[in-house]
């Protein structure tokens, strides 16, 4: 590695550490925002004490720096690579990921959840082939922005991926979200945020879903029709009563995140991500001097418009 | 209506009161807690090991936790419940092993009513709120397995005043799901 790589690598391994740090330990402001209007608005008692519970925890979560959930989750990275950026640099972003997910494990720490598929052997620092999961998308940009996205399996479990006919179109769609939040239950620590990918291939579907997860909730879809379908779907997935962990109550999702892909003409596929209360999101901009911020407001678009 | 509030000593020295406890109700444990998930029930109850620790009229915890290793003890970070389901077909060894009380969260299945009907209580934990309940462990008395990685050895931690945990299965044969409250 030459002198210049390894400073790069040195300070991407560093920006991953502090975002990861910011990323366990802190929800993002609009998921605090929805929490709390939340158990304003949540009518079940037995709800409105699970929602306080949630509060309490981040505010000491946040407080103590520790992980705001036990399950660190798997770490998966949305790296913008901006014009400044080459993507022959590829290599050494993944290094300095890497680098900083092992360092972030010891430091922050985290659980240790990264395992072989087959032999369960642990790794023991977060890393593997093909771990943390990192896709390069392209960007409008100067900066390498990384968004790091820890997630749990709670709520990665109760995820699930179809392919409609083109015929059940919408309502297709809507009954498949709608059976797949019922299927999880409580399952995925709800209240949950729903990651909804409509179109492309199957594993276009797929990330489209989790491309939607690091979205803030407060952002709707550029395209009205989108957006509209976000609101409905939410007050019907609202409708269903499975609540806080599910035990029942009004609050059951913060927001439903759609993002849609032209697809063929024979088929449908939709992908349903799951995320839990715990939405955890950061993003590391990292400018070519090697100097990086961290922040919480940010979020990768998928595409150059 | 409030939901009642309960103070539980773990293990249960008297199993009628487990009786006390109705689905829905708040409980608060005080004692010791016993940290088991899918390859610690594995080992126990598919490859038959001698649990390495008593489970006569134990608590058991779905969880597992974040540690850190300091002058070669281990220090509690946070920990939280796993999701119980996955543990649901073990449920009448852990049973016959002694269990009394089940932490975790998301359920133990359809057959838990009427599994432990008269033996034993689910309650659940609120998921994910690790930092919370990890005010409520005093300490890690032990760690058993360790081989079998962090997340999955049987720590055996010492709680005070740990909840709140919401009855979610009694010892009545009822669960409280959101399917009947929805
Ligand atoms: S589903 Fe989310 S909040 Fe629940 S335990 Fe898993 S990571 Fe934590």
């Amino acid at each position: 590695m030459s002198e210049s790589e390894e400073e790069l690598v040195e300070s991407i391994a560093e920006a991953t550490v502090e975002a990861l740090r910011v990323a366990e330990t802190r929800l993002p402001e609009d998921v605090m925002e929805s929490l709390e209007r939340a158990r304003e608005e949540e009518s079940n008692e037995r709800a409105r004490m699970i929602l306080d519970a949630i509060l309490e925890n981040v505010r000491i979560a946040r407080e103590k720096e520790v992980p705001m959930c036990q399950d660190t989750g798997l770490i998966t990275v949305i790296a913008e690579v901006g014009r400044r950026f080459p993507v022959r640099l590829a290599e050494t972003i993944q290094k300095g990921i890497k680098r900083g997910v092992q360092r972030a494990t010891e430091e922050i720490p985290l659980r240790p959840n990264v395992v072989h598929p087959i032999t369960r052997e642990n790794t023991g620092d977060n890393t593997g082939r093909r771990a943390p999961v990192i896709r390069f998308v392209p960007t409008k940009g100067e900066e390498l922005r990384l968004h790091f996205m820890p997630k749990g399996f709670g709520s990665e479990n109760s995820s699930a991926v179809t392919r409609l006919l083109p015929t059940e179109g919408l309502s297709g769609i809507w009954d498949f979200v709608l059976d797949t939040v019922k299927r999880a239950g409580g399952m995925p620590c709800p209240p949950i945020v729903l990651g909804v990918g409509v179109g492309g291939t199957i594993e276009e579907a797929a990330f489209l879903a989790k491309l939607a997860l690091f979205r803030p909730l407060n952002v709707r879809n550029p395209d009205p029709a989108l957006a509209d379908l976000e609101e409905r779907l939410l007050d019907a997935v609202n409708e269903l009563g499975i609540g806080p962990m599910g035990l029942g109550g009004d609050t059951t999702a913060l927001a439903v995140n759609i993002e849609m892909a032209y697809t063929h003409t024979a088929g449908l596929p939709v992908a349903v991500n799951i995320q839990c209360w715990a939405n955890r999101r950061a993003t590391a901009i990292i400018y070519p001097d090697g100097f990086y911020e961290i922040v919480q407001d940010d979020y990768p678009r998928g595409e150059v418009e | 209506m409030s939901p009642s509030e309960h103070r539980l000593t773990v293990p249960v020295r008297d199993p009628d009161r487990l009786l006390e406890l109705k689905v829905g109700d708040v409980v608060y444990l005080n004692g010791t807690l016993i940290t088991a998930r899918d390859k610690a029930h594995q080992r126990m109850f598919d490859e038959g090991r001698e649990p390495p620790v008593d489970l006569d009229r134990a608590a058991i915890f779905h969880a597992g936790p974040v540690v850190r290793k300091r002058d070669g003890d281990y220090e509690l970070v946070v920990v939280g419940p796993t999701t119980s389901t996955r543990m649901a077909k073990y449920l009448e060894d852990v049973l016959e092993a002694g269990v009394r009380v089940i932490v975790g969260k998301g359920g133990m299945g359809p057959e838990a009513p009427k599994l432990m009907k008269g033996r034993a209580v689910y309650l659940t934990a609120p998921g994910g709120c690790a930092a919370l309940l990890s005010e409520r462990v005093e300490r890690i008395r032990d760690v058993c397995w360790r081989d079998l990685g962090v997340p999955e050895a049987m720590w055996i931690l010492e709680v005070r005043e740990f909840g709140p945990l919401i009855v979610t299965v009694d010892a009545h044969g009822n669960e409280l799901s959101w399917k009947e409250t929805g």
